[in-house]
C-alpha cells in the first residue's frame, strides 16, 4: 500500500550545522506516530520541511506517492497534510468563533467571496459543534487574547483539523500546557483524530504521553532518526535511553541541546520567508 | 435584500445629507463636506489596507490617478461625461494597481509603506516634468456633462458633484460594508493577525492582498476624480507623499471601525483645518501632530471606537478543560 | 567622453550629499528599528542653526572659510544634540518596544510638529549661508568647472562614513552595538543597558541629519519644507541599501547618485523619477535591498 507521506533522503543544513540526515520516513494510512528527541534535534525542522515551512537541502517529499517537494504550504495544506504549531498560531485580536469560521471558509475554497457574508448559518453552526468537540466552546465570542494557553492549542489543532485532512502533524500538541491539563487535552484531541480516522504524526516531550496513545515512535537525534519502531522498542533501545530520554550521561545531552539551539538560531536567519 | 442597521443608517444619512445640502446649508460648507467625502473615499482605501495590517504611505498615488483621468479625459480624449471620466480614472487605477501590486505585495509592514510612497512619488516626478500637464500648477478639468447636462461651475455645479458626491460615497460604503463581513473581507483581517496560519489554512496571503489592493486602488481614484471633479482643477500635489500622510492621519482619526469613521473622520479634519489655517497658519502642522500623537497613546482605535466601547463580549471566568459541560451554546 | 566625467563628477558629490542625509537614518533603523520620518526635520533644524550662526559670524561682512566651516559643524553638533534630546527624553523613550508600522507614525506626527515648530523659531522667509561656498572658489577638472566646496563634501562624507565604520567594528561601544543590532534579548541579556544605547544611537543619529542639512545650507537657500523633500530621498537610500547597513546606505548613495546625474545630463525629463526607479527595480531584484538580511518568522 502507498504511505500516505514518504520522505526519501531528506537532508537539511543550516551553514555547517545539519539539521536532518537522510531521513526516510514512511507513514500508513491510520498510523499515530509519536516523534522525540531533545530540542533541537531536528524535529520541528522535519515538520516545517514537509510542509513546505523550509526547503529541505535535498531529498524527496512524496504524499500518496505524489512528490509534494517545492510546493507552497498552502498548497500543501490543500493537498491533504494540515499541521498545528507549537506556539498556537491564531488570530489574536478576532475571537474564537471568527477564528474557526474563517477556517472553515478557507476549507471550502481558496477565493473567499468578496460580497456574501462569512457568517453564514451553516459556518457558524459547524464552528459551534467543533467547538463543542474540542471542549472551548465557553470561548466562543471571547478574544483569542484572553483564551487560556490549553484551549489556545486545542483551538489550533481545531483548525488545522476544519479541512478534513488526510494526515494531521501536530508540533507539541502539549507544550506550554501545565502537567495537570496535559492529560485532558490530548483525550480531548486524539478523541477527535479517532472520530475523523485521522493518521498523525506528533512530536512530544512526555514519554508518559507518547507511550499512552502512540502505535509507532520515531526518534531524532541530532538531526537522524536513530530509532523507529513500536514504542515499547523504541524507549528501551539503549541508543534513546542515552541520547534522548536521558536516563545516562544528562550533561552530555545538555551539551547537544545547546549546539542544536544555535543550529535554530541560524535557520530563522537563513530560511526565505513564505511568500 | 434585507439590510441591517448599519446599511439602513447609510441610506438614511445620505438621504438627509443630500435634503439638508440641497435646502439649506451655504454654499461654502457644501463645497467643503463634498471635497472632504471624496477625499474620505480615498481614505477608505487607505482603511481597506489597514485591515490588512498594511499602512500605505502612497494612496495619493491612486488619489492623483482619478483625478488626473478626469482632467485628462476631458482634455485630451474629448470626454464629458462625468460618470464616464470617473469611471475612465477607476480603470486607470486599477491597470496601474495591478502592474504595481505584483511587486508590493512581496512586503509589508514598512517595507510596504515606504515602497507604496516611493511609486507615488515617481507618478510625482513624472508630472512635474510634464509641460503640457501643466507642470507643478497642474491645469483646469473642463466642462463635463453629467446624465446630459452640462454642469459649468458656479451653484449649479457645487451642488450637482455634491449630490454625485454623497451617492457615491454611500454607494461605496454600502459595498465595503458587506465587503468588511465577507470571506475575503475578514480574511484580510486574518491576515493582519496571523499571515502564517492563514497560509496553513491554505489560502495565498498574497493573492489576498493583491486583491485588497487593486480594489482599494479603484475605491481611491473615485475619490480623486471626484475631487477633480468639485475643485476643477488637478496638480501634481495629489501624488506628493504628504497629501498620502494626510489620509493615512484621518485613516487613523477616524479609525477602522466602521465605514462611516472615514467620513466622519474626514469632514472634522476639514472642519478644523479651515478655522486652523485661519487663525493659526504655522501652527497647523503641528496641532495635526499632536492629535496624532494623542490618538496612538489615548485612542489607538481612532474616533469611531469612542462610540463603540463595549464591543467584545466578557471572557468566561471558568477554564473550559475544567468545566467539563462547556459545551455548544445555543 | 566629458559628460561622462561630468556624471562622475556629478554623480559622485550628488551620492556624497545623498549618504550624508542618510547615514543618521541607517544608523537610527539599525539599532533601534525605527524609520525615523521626522529625519528630515533634523536635516532642516541643521540648516537653520547653521544659516544662522554663519549670518550672525559674517554680520559684518568679513570671515574666513576656515572659521566658517567650523561654525557650521558646531551648528549641527548643537542642534543636532539639543533637539535630539528633547525629543528622545521628551517623547521616543515612552515609545520604545511599539510595532515599527507605529513607530513610523509616531516619527510622522514627530515631523509635523516639528516642521511648524521651525516656522515658529525661524519663520518663513529664507535664510542663506552662501559664504563658506563662495569662499572656496572652483577648480577645475579635465575642462570642468566644480566647486571646491562640492569636493570637500566628497572628503567628509567619506570621513563620516570611515568614522562610522571604524566605530562600529573597531571600538568596544561598537561591539555593543552591533550585539544590539544582531539580537537585542541577547544582548539585553547579557547585561547591556539597551535603553542607554538607543539614547546614544538616536543622538548620533540626530546629530548627522543636523550635520548633513548644515553643510548642505550654503548651496541652498534654507525655507520651510526642504526637510519634507529631503527624507524621502533619503529613505530610497536606506531600502536600497538595504535598512540599517552603513555600507549598504554608501552604495545605495553611489547609485542613486550616479544614475541621477546620468538622467540629469542625458534625459533630464526622468531626473526625479530616476531615483525612485532604480529603487523599485533593485526592490523587485533583492527585495531586502543591497546589503540587507532576511529573517523568517520562527513557528
Amino acid at each position: 500500500m502507498t504511505p500516505i507521506l514518504e520522505t526519501r533522503k531528506l537532508n537539511k543544513s543550516f551553514g555547517a550545522v545539519t539539521a536532518a540526515k537522510d531521513l526516510n520516513v514512511k507513514i500508513g494510512k491510520g498510523e499515530i506516530v509519536g516523534v522525540i528527541g531533545a530540542n533541537g534535534a531536528g524535529k520541528t525542522t522535519f515538520i516545517n520541511m514537509v510542509t513546505g515551512y523550509l526547503p529541505p537541502t535535498s531529498g524527496e517529499i512524496l504524499m500518496d506517492g505524489r512528490p509534494i517537494l517545492g510546493l507552497a504550504p498552502r498548497a500543501i495544506t490543500r493537498s491533504g497534510l494540515a499541521r498545528s504549531f507549537q506556539v498556537a498560531q491564531l488570530f489574536p485580536e478576532l475571537t474564537v468563533l471568527d477564528n474557526l469560521v474563517i477556517a472553515l471558509a478557507a476549507a471550502e475554497s481558496p477565493h473567499p467571496s468578496f460580497l456574501k457574508p462569512l457568517h453564514t448559518k451553516a459556518r457558524v453552526a459547524k464552528a459551534e459543534e467543533i467547538l463543542g468537540e474540542f471542549k472551548v466552546g465557553a470561548y466562543r465570542d471571547a478574544r483569542v487574547t484572553a483564551v487560556p494557553q490549553g484551549s489556545r492549542k486545542l483551538i489550533d489543532i481545531a483548525m488545522a483539523m476544519i479541512g478534513n485532512p488526510k494526515m494531521l502533524l501536530l508540533d507539541e500538541p502539549t507544550s506550554g500546557v501545565s502537567v495537570d491539563e496535559k492529560g485532558d487535552l490530548m483525550d480531548t484531541v486524539m478523541a477527535a483524530v479517532h472520530h475523523h480516522g485521522l493518521t498523525v504524526l506528533f512530536v512530544e516531550h512526555d514519554m508518559d504521553v507518547v507511550r499512552r496513545y502512540v502505535s509507532r515512535i520515531l526518534a531524532f537525534y541530532s538531526g537522524e532518526i536513530i530509532a523507529d519502531g513500536p514504542p515499547d522498542a523504541v524507549l528501551a533501545d539503549a541508543r534513546v535511553r542515552e541520547l534522548v530520554t536521558g536516563h545516562s550521561d544528562h550533561k552530555g545531552a545538555e551539551q547537544k541541546g545547546a549546539d542544536h539551539k544555535s543550529a535554530e538560531h541560524a535557520a530563522a536567519q537563513q530560511g526565505s520567508s513564505v511568500a | 435584500m434585507r439590510l441591517d442597521k448599519t446599511e439602513l443608517a447609510l441610506v438614511g444619512l445620505a438621504v438627509v445629507l443630500m435634503l439638508a445640502g440641497t435646502l439649506a446649508a451655504p454654499g461654502w460648507l457644501i463645497f467643503l463636506i463634498t471635497v472632504a467625502l471624496a477625499k474620505a473615499l480615498v481614505v477608505q482605501g487607505v482603511v481597506m489596507q489597514m485591515k490588512a495590517g498594511l499602512v500605505s504611505f502612497g494612496q495619493g498615488l491612486f488619489y492623483c490617478v482619478g483625478g488626473y483621468a478626469v482632467g485628462m479625459g476631458g482634455q485630451f480624449l474629448g470626454l464629458n461625461a462625468g460618470l464616464v471620466l470617473l469611471a475612465l480614472g477607476v480603470i486607470a487605477a486599477v491597470v496601474l494597481a495591478m502592474v504595481l501590486g505584483l511587486l508590493l505585495t512581496r512586503y509589508r509592514e514598512i517595507f510596504f509603506a515606504m515602497l507604496s510612497l516611493a511609486f507615488s512619488m515617481i507618478l510625482y516626478g513624472v508630472l512635474v516634468k510634464s509641460q503640457e500637464l501643466g507642470s507643478t500648477d497642474g491645469f483646469n478639468v473642463k466642462a463635463w456633462t453629467l446624465l446630459g447636462r452640462t454642469i459649468e461651475g458656479g451653484e449649479q455645479a457645487t451642488h450637482t458633484v455634491f449630490i454625485l458626491t454623497v451617492l457615491t460615497a454611500a454607494t461605496v460604503a454600502f459595498i465595503l460594508h458587506r465587503f468588511y463581513r465577507s470571506a475575503m473581507g475578514m480574511t484580510c483581517e486574518a491576515i493582519r493577525e496571523n499571515e502564517v496560519r492563514v497560509e496553513f489554512l491554505g489560502l495565498s496571503p498574497r493573492w489576498i492582498n493583491y486583491a485588497n489592493y487593486v480594489a482599494a486602488a479603484a475605491v481611491s481614484a473615485l475619490g480623486g476624480g471626484l475631487t477633480a471633479l468639485a475643485t476643477g482643477h488637478v496638480d501634481p500635489d495629489m501624488a506628493y507623499w504628504t497629501t498620502s500622510g494626510e489620509f493615512v492621519f484621518i485613516a487613523l482619526l477616524g479609525g477602522t471601525g466602521s465605514v462611516f469613521a472615514p467620513f466622519l473622520a474626514a469632514i472634522v479634519f476639514a472642519l478644523v483645518r479651515t478655522y486652523a489655517i485661519e487663525f493659526l497658519p504655522n501652527a497647523w502642522q503641528m496641532i495635526l501632530g499632536f492629535t496624532l500623537l494623542g490618538i496612538v497613546v489615548f485612542l489607538p482605535k481612532g474616533l469611531w471606537s469612542l462610540f463603540t466601547r463595549r464591543a467584545v463580549a466578557p471572557v468566561p471566568s471558568s477554564s473550559p478543560t475544567n468545566a467539563r459541560t462547556g459545551g455548544v451554546r445555543a | 567622453m566629458l559628460s561622462f566625467l561630468a556624471v562622475l563628477i556629478d554623480g559622485t558629490i550628488y551620492a556624497s550629499w545623498l549618504f550624508l542625509v542618510a547615514a543618521g537614518l541607517t544608523v537610527i533603523y539599525g539599532v533601534m528599528r525605527i524609520l525615523n520620518m521626522a529625519h528630515g526635520s533634523f536635516y532642516a533644524i541643521g540648516a537653520y542653526a547653521a544659516a544662522s550662526a554663519i549670518g550672525w559670524y559674517f554680520a559684518d561682512g568679513t570671515g574666513s572659510a576656515g572659521v566658517s566651516f567650523l561654525i557650521l559643524i558646531g551648528a549641527a553638533l548643537v542642534a543636532g544634540l539639543v533637539v535630539g534630546t528633547l525629543v528622545e527624553r521628551g517623547l521616543l523613550r515612552f515609545m520604545y518596544g511599539r510595532d515599527e508600522t507605529l513607530m513610523v507614525i509616531i516619527t510622522y506626527a514627530l515631523l509635523l510638529i516639528l516642521e511648524d515648530a521651525m516656522k515658529i523659531v525661524f519663520g518663513v522667509n529664507p535664510y542663506f549661508a552662501y559664504q563658506p561656498y563662495t569662499a572656496l572658489g572652483r577648480s577645475t577638472i579635465a575642462g570642468l568647472k566644480v566647486s571646491n566646496y562640492d569636493l570637500v563634501l566628497i572628503g567628509i562624507a567619506v570621513a563620516v562614513g570611515l568614522a562610522l565604520w571604524g566605530w562600529l567594528e573597531r571600538t568596544n561601544l561598537g561591539k555593543i552595538l552591533r550585539a544590539v543590532i544582531h539580537d537585542r534579548e541577547v544582548a539585553r541579556a547579557m547585561g547591556v543597558n539597551v535603553r542607554r544605547m538607543f539614547t546614544l544611537t538616536f543622538l548620533i543619529g540626530t546629530t548627522l541629519g543636523a550635520l548633513a542639512g548644515a553643510l548642505t545650507a550654503p548651496s541652498i537657500s534654507v525655507v520651510p519644507g526642504i526637510g519634507v523633500e529631503v527624507i524621502v530621498l533619503a529613505f530610497a537610500v536606506v531600502v536600497v541599501g538595504g535598512m540599517g547597513s552603513i555600507e549598504g546606505a554608501a552604495v545605495g548613495a553611489l547609485l542613486l547618485g550616479l544614475s541621477r546625474a546620468a538622467a540629469v545630463h542625458f534625459a533630464p525629463q526622468f531626473e526625479l523619477f530616476v531615483i525612485y526607479g532604480v529603487m523599485s527595480l533593485v526592490l523587485a531584484i533583492r527585495p531586502q535591498g543591497l546589503f540587507g538580511r532576511t529573517l523568517v518568522r520562527k513557528i
